[in-house]
């Protein structure tokens, strides 16, 4: 017995709009902004790395913690440690700087951000992208975003040194301003880190039973109250890093100079 | 034109229809499934309280005769018994079965299905997922007919081998050989062209007919039509005048109309206030009630926190007596401006409880009507939500008198009585659509080799391009509007002599116009054309009800007639079986015995509870039997 | 307190067609449906839109509003305002058949592709034993109204309509989360969610999450979650080495 289904009616197609979008609001703030955030960031980052002034005792300037090269300072060694050696020339800041900007690169907010503001696929939800082809993160270069959870158990490290850091400062210079700039900043990049979906998952989110592991549930329900705020930490970290890195590079150079700095 | 050949065809793919079909494919039978809307779209997503099933996971007294108690006690006895019965028997292994099919109900600390309380049940019974069990339902029946297409994709490499939806599409008429179910006639909404389908076997799962009425919380599919095709048909409907009313529909703004507000939001504190600002509920408590409900507000509040000591607040009466006296306080004068009452949480409960309590009614309230719940009142009133009459149907085939017909969930009649409990909707669908479903297949063996003929195709192909082809006749929106009105107005919660007489003239005159209706544009997705043809469905049922609450002369469940407010116990024997012509004309009602419970169900209860619903006679036959049993 | 609004619709058959203009009635409390369906009652009979609930819950109504995919009986008309003209077109990313209605057969054929749920062969109905903690994450996704806005929304086949064939679409990866997550599922999902369901087009832009009407977390909840389970299957370079050396 032979079956026909319904013919269309008319040709198929879909509705022929000619326009990109029939968005009447202002969709291209969101993206905009987000493209003036990451470049700022992206200078000023830049900036930064060939800055010489990064340690200012008890501060060391973010963007170049640890130092892991004979010619940083000895204060601004972690551990009082330089296993690089001396014939490491460049700026010290490049060794370690990989792991949280790779961290960041492939976090899932910041993809998401990224994707839309600079790569503009799509720039605004309903917002036709401009390529002609499309295979997201199918095949390389981008499939490498998997590796995320990698760069995480980097993240963590330099989270713990940060950390590691702010608390020197603290013990050097409880009164200092610099001090406090840095322990904020150590608890927004740890906070930032923790909240990663990456973090969420191997707490306990790769789990089927969480009634059978009951704290690495909590750790989860923990982590996914934080990952709730991943977006809002992403930048509140990437400005607090810019804020404290500045700031002890403008008390290294002797720019800010009251007695509480 | 399009031609399918089918054993089973199930019209209506909610609860009962895909489960019909479930069962007809499992038992080897090639079934199409029809339905007006998108797959998966059906009305049965609007349930939201859960599936009643007595499975004893939160009280381990529960168990099937408690059930078969509560359901006829709600039904006001009028109930086919053996259907009760089947139903309170077999919920558990129909809620156990969706489990096995993916569906994930909450659940109890030992992790069984969690069971929740509900208005009429002893105990709490009602598997649920939130608020949001029908769609639950709708999504686990839609996965498990694809998870069957899978099966037969790996046997036959077609998908649609034996079990295929025809969505967006209507059935108009069903086709008959002699006496004989031989098939359907339908039409595609998408295109407008017609199918025919070539089956012996043919279940009905259509649902209910609120958009017979203004203000209901029923989709556009409500039209009645298995109702409709069933009398077109030659089969007979019963229990067509008890119709229930859900107390509390939204009732601003117009745009919804209808929509429900959950009973728990009076049983989480909700109280009941006029213009006046009374509690006016505490005036409204009937004698019979008289003791188990709260006198004073004080007694009602202590409930909520100590219900041993105390009795539960007016506010909390069946479901009719709610309704009839908002009824009674708008039409005296003392509505919302709306035309409704004031039903207000936000003075009762803290907010963040009100949103954690009820979060989908903060939600449809926030999102549909710009009110915040937890801050001032709601506006609600009256809406017709379910039919408790359908097909008369065999219980445990679901058969209806035609060979070859069967129904299944709304659109059968009997298993309710004169109104349904809150939660026995959704384990009425699972079910007696499993029961229709076998007995479909069943029948479609006992044929062997015999298959109907299809004839009438070319009737129905006429009547169904009547209003296209008609020029300059009535807008069938305008004959709807005027259907709806009459109905809400003469047929709906309070019922008089003189209104339904007059509701009954009126239809006639509707049907006459309706006959006389255009619908300009072609037929591709015409929604004008698809209502003029809905339109004979809608007033071939309602003509059903007006003289079916006509006839009635007591006031029982869904059914209230002003002129006459008592119970009688001669008419609790009476059914009101409703039958017509194969063109709709000479609509018929007549009275019909009720066949007397069996004595094994008849003394599961107390003779001091029957003896409000029974004659003399009938207590007479409990005593023998009640004797004999001991 | 009722006004004239002025509306533009999409009108047309198969995808040809064209915005027409209309100034019609808008009451106090109506949401988009109830004026396209007073255009319906009184200027346009045949327009045809898709509804069915009228209450959020069925998703049927999903169409366009102002270029944003919406739930035209979720939409308020105090939202905008009166001198505004509100554009309505149908669904983007599937083919029309006739106005406001489009065909949506590809979530259907989709949601075929993806294996059922698959319990393990020895539990019968009625034994199943399940925590609230274990099954409250698919729980979230099984709210889901099929209202497909979120498969319409996403520019990998809202602006490639050549991925149509490998990418199933938020709705159905979620799907496939779902039954991954599921504490009884015994099939294997995370080769074929990458492989066969394409998850790894899904750029996470969320804009699924965005037009979801019943907030759900599609993406941070559903898609992300998988990608980092198929990252424990074949992007995991110790879990690979483990596979290579054991061979499973």
């Amino acid at each position: 017995m032979t079956q026909q289904t319904a013919e269309s009616p008319a040709r198929k197609q879909r509705a022929q709009l000619k326009v990109r979008t029939l968005r009447t609001d202002r969709w291209w703030l969101a993206p905009a902004l987000t493209f003036a955030g990451l470049t700022f960031f992206l200078i000023y980052g830049f900036w930064a790395i060939f800055d010489k002034s990064y340690f200012v005792e008890p501060y060391i300037a973010p963007f170049s913690s640890p130092c892991l090269t004979t010619a940083c300072p000895e204060g601004a060694r972690l551990f009082g440690w330089a296993p690089i050696g001396d014939w490491f020339t460049l700026p010290p800041g490049l060794i370690i700087l990989g792991l949280p900007a790779g961290f960041r690169f492939t976090c899932y907010y910041y993809r998401k951000s990224y994707y839309r503001s600079f790569w503009l696929s799509p720039p605004a939800c309903a917002v036709g992208e401009p390529h002609k082809k499309y295979t997201g993160e199918t095949r390389l270069p981008l499939v490498i975003q998997n590796v995320h959870r990698y760069f995480f158990y980097g993240a963590i490290l330099i989270g713990a040194i940060l950390s590691y850091d702010a608390v020197l400062a603290l013990i050097h210079k409880p009164a200092g301003l610099g001090t406090w700039i840095l322990l904020v900043n150590a608890a927004l990049i740890v906070l930032y880190t923790l909240s990663c979906h990456s973090c969420r998952h191997i707490t306990a989110g790769r789990l089927n039973h969480f009634s059978k592991h009951p704290l690495r549930y909590r750790a989860w329900t923990f982590v996914s109250k934080l990952n709730a705020k991943h977006m809002q930490l992403a930048w509140a970290s990437l400005f607090s890093v810019m804020i404290a890195d500045f700031y002890v590079r403008m008390v290294a150079k002797g720019v800010i100079t009251f007695p509480f700095a | 034109m399009e031609r399918h050949e089918y054993d089973v065809v199930v019209i209506g793919a909610g609860g009962a229809g895909l489960r019909a079909a479930i069962e007809a494919r499992q038992q080897g039978k090639r079934t199409a499934i029809i339905c007006k809307s998108l797959f998966g779209k059906a009305h049965t997503v609007m349930a939201e309280g859960g599936a009643a099933a007595a499975m004893g996971n939160v009280n381990s007294d529960d168990n099937w005769m408690v059930h078969f108690r509560d359901t006829m006690r709600g039904g006001k006895f009028l109930n086919n018994w053996r259907m009760a019965e089947l139903h309170a028997k077999e919920a558990p292994d129909r809620v156990w079965e969706l489990e096995a099919w993916g569906a994930l109900f909450d659940r109890t600390k030992d992790g069984k299905i969690s069971q929740r309380n509900f208005g009429g049940h002893e105990y709490p019974r009602l598997a649920h997922v939130g608020d949001r069990t029908g769609l639950e339902m709708i999504r686990t029946l839609q996965q498990r007919v694809v998870a069957l297409q899978q099966e037969d994709f790996e046997v036959h490499g077609d998908y649609e081998a034996y079990i295929k939806v025809f969505a967006e599409c209507t059935v108009t008429r069903l086709l008959k050989d002699g006496d004989a179910i031989s098939g359907a006639f339908a039409y595609w909404r998408e295109t407008g062209k017609f199918i025919t389908f070539d089956a012996p076997a043919v279940v009905l799962a259509t649902g209910g007919i609120g958009k017979s009425f203004v203000v209901t919380s029923n989709s556009w599919e409500y039209t009645g039509d298995g109702h409709a095709l069933a009398l077109l048909a030659g089969a007979q409907l019963i229990n067509m005048e008890f119709i229930q009313f859900h107390p509390t529909g939204m009732v601003w703004p117009p745009s919804v109309r209808g929509i429900l507000v959950t009973e728990s939001v009076r049983g989480d504190g909700g109280v009941l206030t006029n213009s006046e600002g009374r509690r006016f509920m505490f005036d409204y408590i009937p004698d019979v009630f008289k003791d188990k409900y709260a006198t004073t507000e004080e007694e009602g509040d202590r409930w909520y926190t100590d219900q041993a000591n105390n009795r539960r607040p007016p506010e909390l009466l069946p479901r009719d007596e709610v309704a009839r006296a908002i009824n009674a306080e708008v039409k005296a004068g003392r509505g919302s401006p709306q035309g409704g009452v004031f039903l207000d949480v936000s003075s009762r409960l803290p907010a963040a409880e009100i949103v954690k309590r009820l979060p989908s009614m903060h939600h449809q309230f926030k999102e549909l009507a710009d009110v915040d719940i937890t801050a001032e009142p709601m506006q609600v009133g009256p809406t017709c939500h379910y039919v408790m009459g359908g097909v008369e149907v065999d219980a445990d085939t679901g058969a209806a008198s035609v060979p070859g017909l069967f129904a299944a969930g709304e659109v059968s009649g009997g298993m309710h009585g004169s109104n349904r409990l809150g939660g026995n909707s959704l384990s009425d669908l699972l079910v007696f659509g499993r029961r229709a479903g076998a007995g479909a297949a069943a029948y479609v063996d006992s044929l062997g080799a015999r298959r109907p003929q299809v004839t009438g195709v070319e009737e129905a192909h006429a009547e169904a391009m009547a209003p296209l082809e008609r020029q300059g006749g009535e807008n069938p929106y305008e004959v709807h509007h005027e259907l709806q009105r009459t109905m809400n107005e003469l047929v709906g919660i309070i019922r008089k002599e003189s209104e339904v007489a007059e509701a009954l003239e009126a239809v006639e005159k509707l049907k006459e116009r309706a006959t006389n209706t255009t619908a300009p544009g072609g037929k591709i997705y015409n929604p004008g054309w698809h209502l003029a043809i809905d339109l004979r469905n809608m007033l071939l049922v309602s003509e059903c009800v007006a003289k079916a609450a006509l006839l009635r002369q007591e006031s029982r469940g869904g059914h209230t007639r002003d002129d006459y407010p008592a119970m009688e116990p001669e008419w609790r024997r009476k059914l009101l079986v409703c039958s017509s012509k194969p063109d709709g004309s000479e609509v018929q009602v007549v009275e019909k015995t009720q066949v007397s419970m069996r004595d094994d169900l008849i003394t599961l209860f107390d003779r001091a509870e029957l003896s409000k619903y029974l004659t003399e006679e009938e207590l007479a036959e409990y005593d023998a039997a009640a004797k004999e049993l001991s | 307190m009722s006004y004239k609004g002025k509306f533009r619709v999409w009108r047309g058959e198969g995808g040809e067609g064209r915005l027409e203009d209309f100034t019609v009635e808008v009451n106090e409390g109506e949401v988009v449906l109830d004026v396209i369906h007073r255009l319906q009652a009184t200027q346009a009979p045949d327009l045809a839109v898709r509804w069915n609930c009228k209450a959020g819950k069925c998703g049927s109504c999903s169409m366009e509003i102002n270029g944003k995919p919406r739930l035209g009986c979720m939409t308020r008309m105090s939202t905008f305002t009166e001198d505004e003209t509100i554009t309505v077109t149908p669904m983007r990313t599937f083919p029309v058949i006739k106005d406001l209605v489009t065909d949506v057969s590809y979530n259907y054929q989709k949601a075929r592709e993806i294996p059922s749920f698959t319990p393990p062969k020895d539990v019968k109905p009625g034994e199943y034993r399940m925590q609230q903690i274990d099954v409250e994450r698919s729980q979230e996704f099984r709210k889901c109204i099929e209202c497909f806005m979120c498969n319409n929304v996403c520019h990998v086949i809202r602006d490639h309509e050549e991925n149509k064939t490998h990418f199933a679409g938020p709705r159905f990866l979620m799907r496939i989360a779902e039954l991954d997550m599921h504490p009884y599922d015994v099939a294997d999902r995370k080769d074929s969610a990458q492989e066969d369901h394409g998850l790894g087009y899904c750029n996470i832009t969320k804009c699924c999450t965005e037009v979801c009407p019943e907030h759900i977390k599609i993406t941070d909840n559903a898609l992300i979650p998988m990608k980092e389970r198929v990252v424990d299957r074949k992007y995991d370079p110790l879990v690979w080495l483990g596979n290579k050396i054991f061979r499973r």
